[in-house]
């Protein structure tokens, strides 16, 4: 079975204001589904209630197959969680937090020391194992959370924004554990930040207002960017306004804007590349090329473009 | 419902008692306490009997002042701090984590009680006391105890603020031992219904650990513990399942 994350028609209302309004994707195994959306859109809420943490106004969630609202603790059993901030027992220290993990997971005798250590290893937390976690820096605690999450080796594994608070270091370090993690588990990933969307996910949903507003591969997202294979060109021996005309006349060009202090941007019709034409038609012209690039595409505009739309966000 | 889970957790909490100066605190203000209400309020000595009623009887007044200070922290403390949500997204079920805190802080209780074995040996060494009674005494001490630690985790369960929890448990355990105290039952007793009086105080701490503290271990005095002890956990779990989110 590789389908592991079942979601239909999720919802969540407190009282009037409607958190998630009928969510639906699945998850399988091998995918990193990047969970996106601003503050406030039901990130966190959705993640609660596939845990079992919040029951739903309506639609079903079901892990590995169990379904949350008849079967919690099997699902329970089959995930693994970090909350958003990362909770933990205070006074307690990690070796001793761990442990207790360990114990309400089953896992028995020296299995249990094994399990604790090696996610221990694997979130890096060895060399603070007998300091109360209150002590603790802001990263350690996210990554004692991270650790408990990965003990029981789940199939499943929900974060809810693990690199919050980490250092670019700490960051980089938890990005590729959960990139080793990545083959044999399916996991959602909720974030913000928008440079993870290629440094961990295979997948992205959107979602803004409780609603899914986007579900694809991350090019697919950066292909909604205005800016997707846009080619950036300047050219040294020809007037900028002629040069611009040429530009213009082009059959697969769409629209022509100046960059400041290096040529023009040139923007392709329906998207498609053109760096290779493009730069054949100049040298047709004898012109010498300056600079050519083409552009990826800007995940923060087209992240501000489906979750503002009515705002009229550019970049 | 999973013994090992509610063990886990029971021992967790347990452990936690101690992860701060608060136990000691706790278990040395009982003490002088205990000694203080035995030997002035109690009169000890002056009673001249070979027996522990005095430290007994003054029991359901300590226990109305010093168990909502144990139990304040059982759930106040986990919705605070968002813990409640990484236990309540682990496999169990919301009854054992209920059990499990309840039991340790029964636990914690039953050894700031057995603390006072100083005193069983003070009196043995003076007299002659009916050990049984005493120990029937200690087991029903430790019952009574039971029963406001329900109430105060059940409450400490309905707010994020440990203070709060204190305060209201502390009424609501007052309620529950004045409801048989003479004065409370003399002013009912003037004018309302007999069957309602005894109703009343048949709620009564002090009406079934009376008897308990003079050593009688009476099966309706028993159930009445037990009772009680249930039905607030059942309320705890439900106050739990719907407010944990909050």
């Amino acid at each position: 079975m590789t389908l592991r994350i079942e979601i239909d028609d999720l919802a969540k209302y407190f009282g009037a204001i409607k958190a998630v309004d009928g969510v639906s994707f699945s998850v399988s195994k091998g995918e990193v589904l990047g969970f996106l959306g601003p503050n406030g859109a039901g990130k966190s809420t959705t993640m609660k209630m596939i845990t079992g943490f919040l029951t739903p106004t309506r639609g079903t969630v079901r892990v590995c197959g169990y379904d949350v609202l008849t079967d919690p603790i099997s699902v329970k059993a089959h995930l693994g969680y970090l909350p958003e901030g990362a909770p933990a027992y205070a006074d307690m220290t990690p070796d001793g937090f761990l442990k207790f993990i360990a114990e309400i997971r089953g896992i028995k005798g020296a299995d249990r020391r094994r399990a604790v250590d090696s996610a221990a290893e694997r979130a890096r937390i060895t060399n603070v194992m007998y300091q109360p976690i209150e002590t603790l820096s802001k990263g350690y605690k996210r990554r004692v959370g991270l650790a408990q999450s990965i003990l029981h080796n789940p199939p499943v594994l929900i974060l809810d924004e693990p690199t919050d608070g980490l250092d670019p270091n700490q960051k980089h370090e938890v990005r590729t554990l959960i990139n080793e993690m990545a083959e044999d588990k399916a996991i959602i990933i909720s974030t913000h930040i928008l440079e993870e969307v290629h440094a961990l996910c295979t997948r992205n949903v959107v979602i803004a207002n409780g609603k899914v507003k986007f579900d694809g591969t991350p090019q697919e997202l950066e292909s909604k960017s205005r800016y997707y294979n846009a080619v950036v060109v300047n050219v040294a021996n020809i007037e900028q306004n002629a040069f611009e005309t040429f530009l213009k006349s082009l059959p697969f060009v769409a629209q022509v804007e100046p960059v400041e202090g290096a040529g023009f941007r040139v923007y392709p019709k329906d998207g498609q590349q053109i760096t290779a034409e493009l730069s054949e038609k100049i040298r047709e012209n004898g012109w010498s090329i300056d600079a050519l690039h083409a552009e990826a595409g800007r995940l923060d505009e087209v992240f501000r473009s489906i979750t503002m739309p009515n705002t009229g966000a550019k970049n | 419902m999973n013994i090992r889970n509610i063990w886990f957790i029971m021992k967790r909490e347990f452990n936690g008692y101690f992860a701060t100066p608060v136990a000691y605190v706790f278990i040395i203000i009982f003490l002088l306490l205990t000694g203080f209400s035995t030997f002035y309020v109690g009169n000890f000595f002056e009673r001249g009997e070979a027996d522990l009623y005095p430290f007994f009887s003054m029991h359901p007044w300590l226990y109305i002042l010093l168990i909502p200070a144990i139990s304040m922290r059982l759930w106040a403390e986990e919705r605070k701090s968002g813990s409640i949500e990484l236990l309540m997204t682990l496999p169990v079920s919301v009854f054992e984590a209920v059990i499990g805190k309840f039991l340790a802080a029964w636990a914690f209780t039953g050894l700031a009680l057995f603390l006072n074995f100083p005193l069983w040996i003070t009196v043995n060494y003076l007299g002659n006391p009916d050990n049984g009674v005493i120990v029937a005494s200690f087991l029903g001490s430790l019952l009574m105890a039971g029963g406001f630690l329900a109430i105060g985790s059940c409450i400490s369960a309905i707010t994020k603020n440990q203070v709060i929890a204190f305060v209201i448990s502390l009424i609501i355990s007052l309620v529950f031992v004045l409801s048989g105290y003479g004065i409370v039952i003399d002013f009912f007793s003037g004018w309302a219904p007999k069957t309602l009086v005894e109703t009343v105080s048949s709620f009564s701490f002090l009406t079934h650990f009376d008897a308990i503290s003079k050593g009688v271990i009476d099966m309706r005095d028993m159930m009445y513990f037990i009772s009680l002890i249930v039905i607030w956990l059942f309320a705890n779990a439900l106050i739990v399942n719907a407010r944990k989110a909050d």
